[in-house]
């Protein structure tokens, strides 16, 4: 912004910017690859995905030159009356009303009592964050064992076991599923809010409790308003998670079941795109998992993002 | 570690207005209630994970309240042999590393170079650069496959190759806002003396901002390595050949297709897991004094 606007004017103090316009040139080779970058993996796809999903686009033999009429809407009309589709649109949404409050209550809970000078301090940070950096496809693996129908939570619950099984219960399968994600991405949760703390001024404390508030008092008043852009980002990067979720259905519930009451939509997208072929049926999916996100973001930061 | 600003108790942790700078410490009740809290969420952390090496180490595995504790009799290394002839340990390893080593790369030379000219350096459209930056933080990656798979394993050709798998990686955009954090943080006076001595650009990156820098670069380290590490999606889409998956990938066709013809299908799975598990946590531990909360916050936030 500020380079393009001294570059094009002659201001008047112009020693600094005359001196830096040998280094302008310098700086835009820096960048070069990343640009690049951006373009052939981000912009260039976004592109791509768009004009696929106005077309019949279909996979061919390499080289061989097909015909993929342009098919106007024809992919979104039919994306949004498929019933497995909608499913996982469904599911995902069971999936956010779970993970998003489980992770935004338990990561600043959390945070707030790892916010202090406690013995073990260290520990609990470490351990918090094993999970987030531990690979899905390990972690997957024990939470089969651990709630497999003869596994160590049924036998803890003994009677009380849900009679088919969590994963393959269609009722339970979306919940666990939800709550594995939240236990899984809640260290790096904590993390976040534990920075956003250190910037809640300690006055509004000190104020608080001269005005008689208990530490609940001060918890909801103080700490839940004064990082709530710490929350609004939480919220996003939750929800970005369950746009994106796909290992988890594909291994828990083995690709989604039972009958797809735990399928997500980037795994309709493979069973279509890659599976069936038919990529330009999956591109109209991801088309409208972007927008969904979008303005699932965008009302999260009207509900959030004010100050 | 996470020095002595971020150790102080932020919040005040006292009713009484005479007594809040006590530190909570000095007040038993409370930090009871706070160990308790953060013990439970320790245990509901870390369970998962012991109980993942105990399984792996089973002959036949024991899901009652005991099979939490080993047993030495039904003490074995036999699941990691079953997983290794399945797929092979080793193979799946290299491809992982492979994989991991070239993003890498790619985030070390190309991501430094883009978070010194984001800034260090003045050019136009940086603004357009950096705003960029931000927006493809909320771009969920995996919207993009069925482009990127067109394009790469379908237009190029690059199916079954390292190759295919890094590209879509290769300079992390997190690293890159980590870095220009960092350099944006470093004294401006620092450049211009090593300007004014005559040193290059590519010098006073290479001399004076990479060796300052080492902190943000371990952190970046850290959150690039286990993203491609223990990334499934992707690999999994590019890789046919068993020769070529990397242990993600491979320890999830097991998961999928093979385990039914184990011996001890949970014990197998487990050893895989663990086998997986561990360079990203032990890459992580080795490191973690580095990786303080504010260069992800400050990463995050931008």
């Amino acid at each position: 912004m500020s380079a393009t606007s001294t570059a094009d004017r002659p201001a008047p103090p112009r020693s600094r910017s005359s001196q830096r316009a040998g280094r302008s040139r310098i700086g835009p080779l820096f960048i070069a690859p990343y640009v690049l970058f951006l373009v052939a993996i981000f912009a260039y796809p976004v592109g791509l995905a768009v004009y696929m999903s106005f077309h019949d686009y279909f996979f061919a033999a390499p080289g061989a030159i097909v015909d993929r009429p342009f098919t106007g809407l024809d992919n979104y009309a039919e994306a949004l009356q498929d019933s497995a589709v909608l499913q996982s649109f469904g599911n995902v949404a069971i999936f956010l009303v779970i993970n998003v409050p489980l992770t935004v209550a338990l990561a600043l809970v959390l945070a707030t009592a790892l916010n202090a000078a406690i013995p073990f301090r260290t520990f609990f940070r470490v351990s918090y964050y094993v999970p987030y950096i531990t690979a899905s496809v390990a972690v997957v693996g024990v939470w089969l064992f651990l709630f497999n129908g003869a596994g160590l939570i049924n036998n803890l619950l003994g009677p009380l076991a849900p009679a088919p099984s969590w994963f393959v219960n269609s009722t339970l399968a979306m919940p666990l599923i939800a709550i594995y994600v939240s236990w899984k991405q809640l260290g790096f949760f904590v993390l976040l809010y534990l920075a956003a703390l250190q910037n809640v001024p300690k006055e509004l404390y000190e104020a608080a409790s001269i005005d008689g508030a208990g530490r609940l008092r001060q918890f909801m008043s103080v700490t839940v308003p004064g990082v709530r852009p710490a929350t609004f980002l939480v919220t996003l990067l939750a929800t970005i998670t369950g746009a994106n979720l796909f290992t988890e259905p594909y291994l828990l519930t083995g690709g989604g079941g039972p009958n797809g009451a735990s399928a997500s939509p980037v795994l309709v997208m493979y069973q279509e795109g890659i599976q069936q072929g038919n990529a330009g049926y999956a591109a109209a999916i991801g088309i409208i998992l972007i927008v969904s996100v979008l303005v699932l973001a965008g009302v999260q930061r009207l509900v959030l993002g004010r100050k | 570690m996470a020095s002595a600003a971020v150790e102080a108790p932020s919040t005040a942790p006292a009713e009484e207005s005479e007594e809040h700078r006590t530190p909570p410490a000095a007040r038993p009740e409370r930090s009871w209630v706070r160990l308790v809290l953060l013990a439970v969420g320790a245990f509901a952390f870390l369970f998962p994970f012991y109980y993942m090496i105990i399984g792996s180490l089973q002959r036949d595995p024991e899901p009652g309240p005991g099979g939490a504790f080993p047993n030495p009799a039904n003490i074995t290394l036999d699941n990691y042999e079953s997983i290794n002839s399945s797929i092979s340990l080793l193979r799946s390893l290299v491809n992982s590393g492979v994989f991991t080593g070239g993003v890498l790369l790619g985030t070390l030379v190309f991501g430094l170079l883009a978070g010194y000219a984001l800034a260090v350096l003045e050019w136009r459209g940086r603004g357009a650069v950096f705003a960029s930056l931000l927006l493809v933080q909320i771009i969920p990656f995996q919207l993009l496959m069925i482009p990127l798979y067109v394009m790469i394993v379908r237009s190029y050709g690059l199916a079954d190759s390292y190759l295919g798998m890094i590209v879509p990686f290769a300079i992390n955009s997190v690293a890159v806002l980590i870095f220009r954090q960092f350099f944006l943080a470093l004294p401006r006076d620092l450049f211009e003396a090593a300007r004014i001595d005559g040193a290059s650009e590519l010098q006073i990156l290479w001399r004076i901002a990479i060796p300052l820098a080492k902190p943000a670069i371990l952190t970046a380290v850290i959150l690039t390595f286990i993203g491609p590490w223990n990334e499934f999606l992707w690999p999994f889409l590019v890789t046919k050949e068993a020769d070529l998956q990397p242990l993600a990938v491979s320890l999830a066709n097991y998961i999928s297709n093979l385990a039914g013809r184990a011996a001890n299908p949970f014990g197998a799975i487990l050893a895989g897991a663990c086998v997986l598990a561990a360079p990203a946590v032990a890459v992580f531990l080795a490191f973690q004094r580095h990786f303080i909360s504010s260069d992800l916050g400050s990463g995050v936030k931008g």
